[in-house]
């Protein structure tokens, strides 16, 4: 019998990363099996609001290795601790033992937590989107100074950006034409850097063009909005900025409350505050109009225009709201009207989704929520809207 | 952390631990050690110990959920990974202290014992172990980068064939039959036997032998069958079920000797350190360590713990000739002063280890005091809970010690045979499993079954219990369905 002992190697790189590409494999997995969840994981409460760069948990139910196990009514055999064992006492949910064992046998230990960052997220839901990249009218970008970049050398130039490199090997090229024409001996004699000598990085400005848009986020905070129906308006929201976010270099938005009339608010406000009384609104789009003028011109701004309303409109602003809602689409890339009506909200109140589909304008639609889960289906008909409306744009050029 | 030993540190410890393995009459294979990191010590704990393996995206999986066991300290260090080879590799963790080296490697060498002299281990074919590892990984990798099957193929057939590894013989060390052998043994059985009073009794009607059936006799090896009956596979997924299959061939005997090898290796590196004559502080270190490891898990079982106690008491019992009937008819006040002399213990003990697995370990000395002393307890699940069912006393004893029986070794995996591969003429594949009180996940029962059939091609059944009805779960493309027996 012989013994050997290899003495520690750090990592050659094949050997440390050897897990790596099955991790990376299981991370597409992962990806995967959250982009088949994302209804039920956008639906989740903690996500919304979040930092972008906050790394929240998911559970996730995707990546299970299945095999024949045994069900609930198979008995287990454990071991007690200290004190005694009665029968009938329920003993919570022990580790498992983590020793080295062989593929799970046991069912349901595959559900487990797996950290993204919100970012990661949003990235996965919106591949699941397959949106194409939006090409935006010429008119609405910008063009910008995006960083610099090192582009060739110079022989003058400024200090800092001094090439020590190249003006080395300049002298040395100097050096050696002047040793082969007889001009310098080579040794012994000191041979200076000279002004001819020195090399500077060139620096260009690398312009490109670059999209702005603007979400306008307009939220019926009156009476009858409740905490449910805010919730499910700031859901949507959430989302709807996140998506723009990826999709343009500059995004802003504007929180426009109305009851009767509409302000211009603070995120804090447009999702806290209470508010009550009547509905008109036609406030609330002459507000954002307002903005949209005074700020956002739409020759360089794509806009994007969002209402939430539980539908609850005083009759009389009806024909006003239909005028400033034809005009609000007119100059918005998108504009939609989300009207939330919980499920067991007891009553159905008086809908503006018939009243709006006299609106013929082609970027504006309607949808419906219900429930939570409405959001990610609305969400989606929402951008196929906007996709279709791309498409159009293109055929017009 | 700066290290307080060095690789001669360890030498010299090790020189000092192979005389006592060799005086205590161990008998391992050579013995390798590599020292390796953290990190490199998570990845061979995910690949099996092997410094080779295909690559799959489960042990990707496996390395985060290890490496968040570790990190949130849910679970202690790994102080040991060792393999089945021969030579056997074993790994040291660099950031280990001394203390915790020299227990590593005394626990080490009695594994290595185990495997070597252990008869479930004798059909893995050690001294190719690396190599076949190696080259199994050679191959699935080979497929990967073919361009005519790729990834994403290679994948489908390991996430079907993983599902279906475990369902093979388990008893290896009974010679499997090749069909041809079945035939014949179906055509012997169905000869009427020799009756020497044949005048008198009446004549056995001759049945033929079916002989067309196809398998003649159920067939516990699932992917092999597939691979062998499944004409439409092509070379490249025949070969990679049978590496699956294999792969977890080589790991049946591990499974099915968890206690008695986890025991075996705490019972000796106990003994081992202990005739070290360690120095003061190596051997506190050392009583906490070992503490820690033999821990019992309240609601769990600790193998290392069971397994151990088991030992002790036999070694215990044949020293003190606490066996055979004159010592069980005895009264229980002579039984606890019980104690001839017979010193046979350590001779027992290494027959034991030879010739025993789990099941019939447990069956053969898990006795009532030792049930008792463990505090052992039966428990079925409810929810996330575990409910206590049966305690330790004179009435339950023995069905914990059976429903323990039950869950170690392969016990906790179903025993599902294929019986047919053209049910109803429809080449539907017919699959029983020999339900025995626990009825199937029907969850994972489900996803595993649409595996087989996607591996098969055709429909696949299998006939279950399913709340104490005998039911078909018949998985036809993306559909499950259940059918009453009549």
């Amino acid at each position: 019998m012989d013994t050997i002992f290899r003495p520690y190697h750090p990592s050659s790189g094949q050997r440390s990363d050897r897990s790596a590409g099955d991790r990376q494999r299981h991370r597409q997995k992962v990806r995967e099996a959250i982009r088949n969840n994302i209804a039920d994981i956008i639906a989740e409460e903690s996500i919304i609001g979040k930092d972008k760069n906050r790394v929240i948990k998911v559970p996730i139910r995707g990546v299970k290795e299945y095999r024949f196990v045994y069900g609930e009514n198979a008995p287990g055999v454990g071991q007690g601790g200290d004190g005694d064992l009665q029968p009938g006492q329920t003993i919570g949910q022990g580790k498992k033992g983590a020793q080295g064992q062989q593929a799970g046998d046991q069912a349901g230990v595959d559900y487990y937590e797996t950290e993204v960052s919100l970012d990661e997220l949003i990235e996965v839901m919106f591949e699941d989107l397959e949106l194409p990249d939006l090409e935006r009218k010429h008119l609405r970008e910008i063009v910008t100074v995006d960083h610099l970049r090192q582009k060739g050398f110079r022989k003058k130039g400024i200090r800092v950006r001094l090439d020590k490199k190249r003006t080395a090997r300049a002298r040395v090229r100097r050096k050696k034409s002047a040793h082969r024409s007889g001009a310098a001996n080579l040794h012994g004699e000191r041979f200076p850097f000279h002004e001819d000598d020195l090399r500077y990085h060139h620096v260009v400005k690398e312009m490109r063009r670059e999209s702005n848009a603007v979400v306008m986020a307009i939220m019926d905070t009156s009476g009858s909005m409740d905490t449910m129906k805010k919730y499910l308006a700031r859901s949507f929201f959430f989302l709807l900025y996140q998506f723009l976010r990826t999709r343009y270099q500059n995004v802003e938005i504007v929180f426009i409350a109305h009851h009767t009339e509409a302000r211009e608010v603070t995120e804090e406000e447009f999702f806290h505050k209470g508010e009550s009384g009547g509905t008109f609104i036609s406030s609330g789009y002459n507000k954002a109009l307002e903005v949209i003028n005074e700020r956002y011109h739409p020759a360089l701004w794509n806009v994007y225009a969002f209402h939430c309303s539980d539908g609850d409109n005083f009759e009389s602003d009806n024909t006003a709201a239909l005028n400033s809602a034809r005009e609000l689409a007119k100059i918005s890339n998108l504009f939609g009207y989300g009207e939330i009506k919980p499920l067991g909200a007891g009553y159905y109140g008086s809908s503006m989704i018939q009243y709006f589909s006299q609106i013929q304008e082609p970027n504006f639609l309607t949808v419906q929520i219900q429930r939570k889960e409405d959001i990610w289906s609305a969400f989606k008909t929402f951008l196929a809207k906007d996709r279709a409306n791309i498409k159009n744009e293109v055929n017009y050029e | 952390m700066s290290r307080e030993w060095t690789t001669e540190d360890l030498q010299e410890w090790n020189q000092r631990i192979v005389e006592l393995v060799q005086k205590f009459g161990l008998d391992p294979y050579s013995q390798e050690f590599e020292v390796c990191d953290y990190e490199q010590m998570l990845s061979y704990m995910v690949y099996s110990g092997m410094p080779s393996h295909y690559p799959h995206w489960s042990y990707g999986k496996g390395f985060e959920k290890l490496k968040t066991l570790y990190d949130y300290g849910l679970s202690g260090l790994p102080y040991e990974m060792v393999i089945n080879s021969n030579p056997s590799i074993a790994y040291l963790m660099r950031d280990n202290s001394l203390a915790l080296q020299v227990l590593t490697i005394a626990h080490v060498y009695a594994h290595n014992d185990f495997f070597k002299n252990n008869f479930t281990f004798r059909t893995t074919q050690t001294e190719y172990t690396i190599e076949t590892f190696k080259a199994h990984a050679n191959r699935v990798r080979h497929y990967i980068e073919d361009p005519s099957i790729g990834l994403e193929k290679v994948e489908r057939v390991l996430d079907a064939a993983h599902a279906l590894s475990l369902q093979c013989r388990r008893n290896l060390s009974i010679k499997k039959e090749t069909e041809k052998e079945q035939k014949e043994r179906k055509i012997d059985e169905s000869r009427p036997r020799h009756d020497p009073h044949h005048a008198i009794h009446r004549r056995v009607e001759h049945v033929e032998p079916d002989l067309t059936k196809v398998p003649p006799y159920p067939e516990e090896d699932i992917l092999l069958f597939v691979r062998d009956h499944n004409p439409h596979l092509a070379e490249w997924e025949k070969d990679l079920l049978t590496i699956v299959h294999e792969q977890a061939q080589y790991f049946i005997p591990q499974m099915e000797t968890k206690i008695m090898n986890e025991g075996w290796a705490s019972f000796w590196h106990k003994r081992i350190l202990e005739s070290l004559e360690l120095p003061q502080n190596l051997h506190m270190e050392f009583i906490v360590r070992h503490t820690q490891v033999l821990c019992p898990t309240p609601g769990g079982l600790n193998p290392y713990h069971v397994g151990m106690k088991i030992w002790e008491d036999i070694e215990e019992r044949w020293d003190k000739g606490r066996f055979g009937p004159e010592y069980d008819l005895c009264t229980a006040s002579e039984r606890s002063d019980w104690n001839i002399k017979t010193m046979q213990g350590r001779n027992k003990i290494f027959v034991v280890r030879e010739v025993e697995r789990d099941t019939s370990f447990l069956r053969r000395f898990l006795t009532e005091d030792l049930v008792r002393e463990l505090k052992l307890f039966e428990y079925q699940t409810r929810g996330n809970d575990k409910v206590i069912s049966r305690v330790a006393d004179e009435e339950n004893w023995r069905s914990i010690k059976d429903t323990l029986i039950q869950n170690v070794g392969t016990g906790t995996i179903p025993v599902i045979k294929v019986e047919d591969a053209d049910y109803n003429s429809e080449r539907t594949l017919y699959l029983k499993h020999a339900h025995d009180g626990r009825d199937l996940q029907l969850e994972y029962a489900e996803k595993t079954l649409q595996y087989l059939r996607q591996l098969w091609g055709h429909e696949v059944v299998l006939n279950t219990t399913v709340n104490g009805k005998e039911t078909l779960l018949c998985v036809s493309e993306n559909q499950l369905v259940f059918k009453p027996v009549q």
